[in-house]
C-alpha cells in the first residue's frame, strides 16, 4: 500500500499540487483500491466492472429501502403480535398454526382464490397475447385507438359500475332483462347475492379486466422482433399464422412471456378489489372471500399485523411457487 | 416595379409548384418522423420498401374475419366505461340519477362545468397550486423512474457480474408481495427520513417499484450483444453503450413504462402521507368537491372526465411512437 502512495506522489508531482485535496485524496485511494482487487479475481471483476456497479447504485439504493425492507419488515412481523398501536409481541408460530388449522373462513379463503387463479390466469394470459398480437398487425394510428379501446378499462376505472349494471338484482339489470324477454327465468335472479352465482361472475369480470399491464408489455415485446424474421421464415417453409406464431414470434418474445407470467401470478392471486366492489364485504357466506380479502380484514378492520402478515407470508410463498412451475412451462415454448 | 397580374398559366404552374413543395416537406417530415437514429438513410429505405409491401405475408381471409368479430365484441364491451364517464359529464342533474343510465346524454348541458368553475373559483388554495403540484410529481416520478430503472437494469440483462442474479430473483419476486401488509412499514421508513408531508413521500417509492426495473431488463436481454461489443471497440464507455445503444433500442418498453408510471401517479392522492393543503395533489382536491353531497354529483361527472382527458392524451400520443425496432439492421 505505502509504496503505492510513495510511487503516485512522486510520479506526478506537477499535477498534484494542482490538484485539490479532495481529488488527490481519490486518486490515492482509486490506486490503493486497484492494488487491493489484484490479489482475488472475484475483487478484480468486480473493480473492473465497477462502472456498471455504480450506473445500478442509485436504483439498488432506494429498491432496498422501500421495497425489501418493508418486505423483510412484514416477514418478521408474521412471527409477532401487532396491533399497531402497541409494539410487537413474539408468538412463533402460533400465527402460521392458527392460520391453517383454527381459521375455517381462511381455507374458503384460499379454495376461492385458487379456484379465481387457475382459472383466470391462464386464460387472461392466453387473452391478452392474443388481442396484443392481433393489433400488432394493424396500421398505427388504428393500432393505438384500439390499444386504447382495449386498455380503456384500466385508465378509467369505472369496470365495476358496468358489471354492477349488468347484473343488478331488480329487473333493471339487463342480465336479468333479456333473460326474462327471453323467457328463460320468470322473476329476477339476486346475481350478487346468492353465493351460487358470485364466484362464476367474479371471474368473467376477473377475465374481462386481465388486459392490464402484461397486455401492453406485450404489445412492446411483439414490437422488439425483428421483422426480418418473419420474411426469412416465409422462405424457410411457413406455411401458416400458427407455424409463424409458435416457432418464430413467441421464441423471440420469451423474455416479455416470462415477465407476463410474473405479472399475471401476481395478479391473479391478489384479486381482492373485484369482489369487495360486486358482492360487498363480506360476500354472502364468503362466496366471493379471497385470500387478499382476508388479509384486509385482519390488517386494515381488525388491526392484527401480525396475523395479516403471516397469511401475506403463505400467498408470497405460493406466488414463489407458481412462478418455478410457469418458468418451466415458458422454458419449452418453441422447441 | 408595379406589381403583374398573373396570367392563367402562371397562376397554374404556381400551384403545382406549391403542390411539389407539399409533398417534398411531408416526405421528408415522414422520413425524419420514422427515424433519427445513426443510418436513418438506410433503415427509411427498408421501411419504404416493406410498406410498399404492404402486407404481411402467410394470412388467411377467414381467421382474420373471426379474430377480429371476437376482438369487436370484447372491445365494445370495454369502452362502456369510457362512453359512460363522457355522457355524464355532460348530463343534466335530473338525468344523471337515471337508473339505469343511459350510454348517450339526451339532453347535453355545460352546466357541470360551469359549476365546477364557480367551485374552483372560491377554494381557499389556488387551484393552480394543486395543478402545479401533480404535474411536477408526474414528471419528475416518471422521467426518474425511467432512468434510474433503465439504468439499473441494462448490467443486469447484458452483464454477468456477481450478485446480478441475486439482484434480479429479489426484484421479481418482490412483485409478489401483497402489497396491503408491506404499507405500514411503508410509513415508518419514511418517517425515518422526514420525508412525510413533502413530495418525495410519493416519488420516490415509484421510482424504487421494480415493475418497471423488471420490463426494461426483460426487454434489454434481447438487444444484441454484438451491437454492444462493436460500440466498445469504438472507444464508447458503458454510460455511452447505455444511452446512445440501448435505450433507443428499447423504446417500446420505455414508452409502455412511462405510460403505466404517468397513469399511476397522475391519480395518486397523497391522502395518507402528505397534510398540508398546500402540498395537496389534483385528485384529492377534485375528489373533495365531490364529498359535498349529491348536489355535487354533476360537478363531480366533469371533474371526472377532466381527470381521464390527459392520461388518454398522453396514451394516444406515446402509443404513437411505438415502432418496429431496428436492433438488427445494421448487422449484416
Amino acid at each position: 500500500m505505502e509504496k503505492a502512495q510513495v510511487q503516485n506522489t512522486t510520479t506526478v508531482p506537477a499535477s498534484s499540487k494542482r490538484m485539490g485535496k479532495l481529488r488527490r485524496w481519490w486518486r490515492e485511494k482509486s490506486i490503493q483500491i486497484d492494488q487491493w482487487s489484484r490479489k482475488k479475481p472475484f475483487r478484480r471483476k468486480m473493480y473492473l466492472n465497477r462502472s456498471l456497479y455504480l450506473m445500478m447504485v442509485p436504483y439498488l439504493l432506494l429498491f432496498s429501502l422501500f421495497t425489501v425492507v418493508p418486505v423483510v419488515m412484514s416477514f418478521a412481523l408474521g412471527f409477532t403480535y401487532f396491533n399497531i398501536l402497541e409494539t410487537p409481541k413474539w408468538v412463533g408460530w402460533n400465527n402460521y398454526l392458527d392460520l391453517f388449522l383454527n381459521d375455517p373462513i381462511f381455507i374458503i379463503a384460499v379454495k376461492n382464490t385458487l379456484i379465481i387463479a387457475l382459472i383466470t390466469g391462464p386464460i387472461g394470459y392466453m387473452l391478452s397475447f392474443v388481442v396484443a398480437w392481433l393489433i400488432n398487425e394493424l396500421p398505427r394510428y388504428l393500432r393505438s385507438i384500439i390499444t386504447l379501446v382495449f386498455y380503456a378499462p384500466s385508465i378509467a376505472g369505472g369496470a365495476i359500475t358496468i358489471w354492477s349494471l349488468i347484473f343488478a338484482s331488480d329487473i333493471y339489470g339487463y342480465a336479468n332483462a333479456y333473460l326474462i324477454e327471453w323467457g328463460i327465468i320468470s322473476e329476477p335472479i339476486t346475481w350478487l347475492q346468492n353465493a351460487k352465482y358470485i364466484l362464476p361472475i367474479v371471474i368473467i369480470v376477473q377475465l374481462w379486466m386481465s388486459l392490464g399491464v402484461n397486455f401492453l408489455a406485450m404489445i412492446a415485446g411483439l414490437k422488439g422482433i425483428n421483422r426480418e424474421y418473419y420474411e426469412a421464415g416465409a422462405v424457410d417453409g411457413i406455411r401458416n399464422r400458427w407455424q409463424e406464431l409458435w416457432y418464430i414470434t413467441l421464441p423471440n418474445m420469451k423474455s416479455i412471456l416470462i415477465f407476463s407470467a410474473v405479472i399475471q401470478i401476481a395478479g391473479s392471486l391478489n384479486v381482492g378489489a373485484v369482489t369487495t366492489a360486486l358482492a360487498g364485504f363480506p360476500s354472502v357466506q364468503y362466496a366471493g372471500h379471497t385470500i387478499v380479502n382476508h388479509l384486509q380484514d385482519y390488517g386494515h378492520i381488525r388491526f392484527e399485523m401480525g396475523y395479516a402478515s403471516a397469511i401475506a407470508t403463505v400467498m408470497f410463498l405460493a406466488a414463489i411457487l407458481l412462478n418455478k412451475l410457469i418458468r418451466r412451462i415458458i422454458r419449452k415454448v418453441g422447441t | 416595379m408595379a406589381k403583374r397580374k398573373l396570367t392563367y398559366e402562371e397562376k397554374i404552374q404556381e400551384k403545382l409548384r406549391k403542390q411539389e413543395e407539399k409533398r417534398m416537406r411531408r416526405n421528408e417530415r415522414k422520413a425524419r418522423s420514422i427515424d433519427s437514429r445513426p443510418f436513418a438513410e438506410i433503415s427509411s429505405f427498408k421501411i419504404m420498401i416493406k410498406s410498399r409491401r404492404r402486407k404481411r405475408v402467410n394470412r388467411s381471409r377467414a381467421g382474420d374475419i373471426i379474430l377480429f368479430i371476437v376482438l369487436g365484441f370484447a372491445g365494445i364491451l370495454s369502452v362502456l366505461p369510457l362512453v359512460l364517464i363522457v355522457s355524464n359529464a355532460f348530463k343534466p342533474l335530473d338525468e344523471i340519477f337515471l337508473y339505469p343510465p343511459n350510454f348517450i346524454v339526451r339532453n347535453p348541458t355545460l352546466n357541470n362545468f360551469r359549476d365546477l368553475g364557480i367551485v374552483l373559483a372560491t377554494s381557499l388554495v389556488p387551484f393552480s397550486r394543486y395543478f402545479f403540484n401533480t404535474v411536477m410529481i408526474t414528471i419528475i416520478g416518471t422521467v426518474g423512474h425511467l432512468i434510474i430503472a433503465s439504468m439499473c437494469a441494462y448490467p443486469l440483462a447484458k452483464y454477468k457480474l456477481p450478485g446480478n442474479k441475486f439482484i434480479l430473483t429479489l426484484i421479481t419476486y418482490s412483485l409478489m408481495f401483497p402489497a396491503a401488509v408491506t404499507a405500514i412499514p411503508h410509513f415508518l421508513i419514511l418517517n425515518w427520513f422526514g420525508l412525510i408531508n413533502t413530495h418525495w413521500s410519493i416519488i420516490l417509492p415509484v421510482i424504487a417499484s421494480s415493475l418497471g426495473l423488471y420490463l426494461m431488463r426483460q426487454t434489454m436481454v434481447n438487444v444484441p450483444t454484438s451491437l454492444l461489443e462493436s460500440a466498445k471497440l469504438d472507444g464508447a464507455g458503458e454510460f455511452t453503450i447505455y444511452r446512445k445503444i440501448v435505450m433507443p433500442l428499447v423504446k417500446p418498453a420505455s414508452i409502455t413504462l412511462i405510460i403505466l408510471n404517468f397513469r399511476s401517479l397522475w391519480g395518486a392522492e397523497g391522502s395518507v402521507t402528505i397534510f398540508s393543503e398546500q402540498k395537496k395533489m389534483l385528485s384529492y382536491a377534485l375528489s373533495q368537491i365531490a364529498t359535498a353531497g349529491p348536489a355535487r354529483q354533476g360537478t363531480l361527472a366533469a371533474v371526472s372526465l377532466i381527470m381521464i382527458t390527459v392520461p388518454i392524451i398522453m396514451f394516444i400520443v406515446s402509443q404513437n411512437h411505438m415502432i418496429d425496432t431496428m436492433a438488427h439492421s445494421g448487422m449484416k
